[in-house]
């Protein structure tokens, strides 16, 4: 059994779709771990100062994406509070020895990733009112997407490691599969799908807050190598509800990604990088 | 020369700031702002846009001046 709870503050101003990433992102780590969401439990924060039926969309944009993982939603609790919060604590099953962990990635598996990246420069871009509606819709398209599908492809292939890509960005997330697997990792920068208008927007300074205390974290151990700092912003940028990031053996890597581009043809899978042996470094941007 | 006063403020309003400023007037705009992400940011700005900057450490942050 899989159990999890994550909840966070809104990234956009729709309840309704507020609701669907919350929920999107807090169901995610079970899918992280290759397991089947079956029970989740709301869990708000709402000021008394907003009206009511505000709340009645973010419950009901979790609820719908509850409902298309297969789960059930059976209640939940809430808090007054100043900010609205929203999120769920999520139940899912995995049979012991399917278990996706973070560390198993070995020298020569294939990096995929099976969702864009960028929602963090574009939700700041969105903030500042400088996002066009194309961009933030693309954005919003990513952030709720769920990872079932995703997950559904793999289960077809051998997963040496697996883990979902949020608040420490790609760099961060990769670093940590590195670490447990031993190994050091090899990101193709331009090989990975950017969100539309994510690379625009971060070349003008929408970098959020959270990029660069990541980067400060992290680039110690990374070797940049000859790559536009604007992409290395990017891998850098906290996601939010972003995609799983598998390690897979070289010769199944091919046929993994065109299922996974087949069953979803705008998510933006793409293959991000390779295993490489432990090195001096432990990311390597090409 | 123009000033943006961004000191305190939050990402993205250093951003947006600056960005209006320099859509305003063609003239040199020093914006002041607290944090060094913030900094980089605006640097980052002017970048994008073809503009050339001098950044200095001020007592209590950075400024920039952009042109």
């Amino acid at each position: 059994m899989i159990q999890t709870v994550d909840f966070f503050t809104p990234v956009v101003d729709d309840p309704y779709t507020f609701g669907q990433i919350a929920a999107a992102n807090a169901l995610s780590d079970v899918y992280a771990m290759g397991g089947e969401p079956k029970v989740a439990l709301n869990i708000v924060c709402f000021p008394n100062c907003l009206d009511v039926e505000i709340l009645g969309e973010i419950l009901r944009g979790g609820a719908d994406k509850v409902k298309e993982t297969g789960a059930v939603l059976v209640g939940g609790h809430s808090v007054q509070d100043d900010e609205p919060k929203y999120g769920l604590c999520v139940s899912g099953f995995v049979h012991p020895d399917k278990v996706y962990k973070n560390h198993g990635a070995a020298a020569g598996d294939v990096l995929i990733l099976t969702k864009k990246v960028g929602s963090g420069v574009i939700n700041t871009a969105v903030k500042g009112g400088m996002a066009s509606a194309e961009a933030e819709a693309a954005a919003v398209a990513v952030m709720s997407m769920l990872n079932k599908t995703a997950k559904r492809v793999s289960e077809k292939y051998t997963v040496h490691a697996c883990t979902d890509i949020t608040g420490f960005g790609v760099i961060g997330h990769c670093c940590e599969m590195a670490e447990a697997s031993d190994v050091s990792l090899e990101i193709y920068t331009k090989s990975i799908n950017y969100i539309e208008g994510a690379v625009e927007y971060a070349s003008m300074g929408l970098v959020p807050a959270g990029a660069y205390s990541n980067m400060g974290h992290r680039q110690d151990q990374v070797e940049k190598g000859g790559i536009e700092d604007v992409y290395e912003d990017l891998l850098y940028d906290p996601q939010t509800s972003g995609g799983l990031l598998f390690a897979v053996p070289e010769e199944e890597a091919e046929a993994f990604l065109g299922e996974l581009k087949e069953a979803e043809p705008d998510g933006g899978a793409c293959i991000a990088g390779r295993a490489l042996p432990k090195g001096e470094k432990l990311i390597y941007l090409k | 020369m123009k000033t943006v006063d961004a000191r305190g403020l939050s990402c993205p309003e250093p951003i947006m700031l600056t960005d209006q400023a320099l859509k305003e007037s063609n003239e040199q705009v020093k914006v002041l702002v607290t944090e060094p992400h913030q900094k980089m940011n605006v640097e980052k700005l002017a970048k994008s846009k073809g503009l050339s900057y001098t950044s200095n450490e001020t007592e209590d942050g950075f400024e920039v001046i952009i042109r």
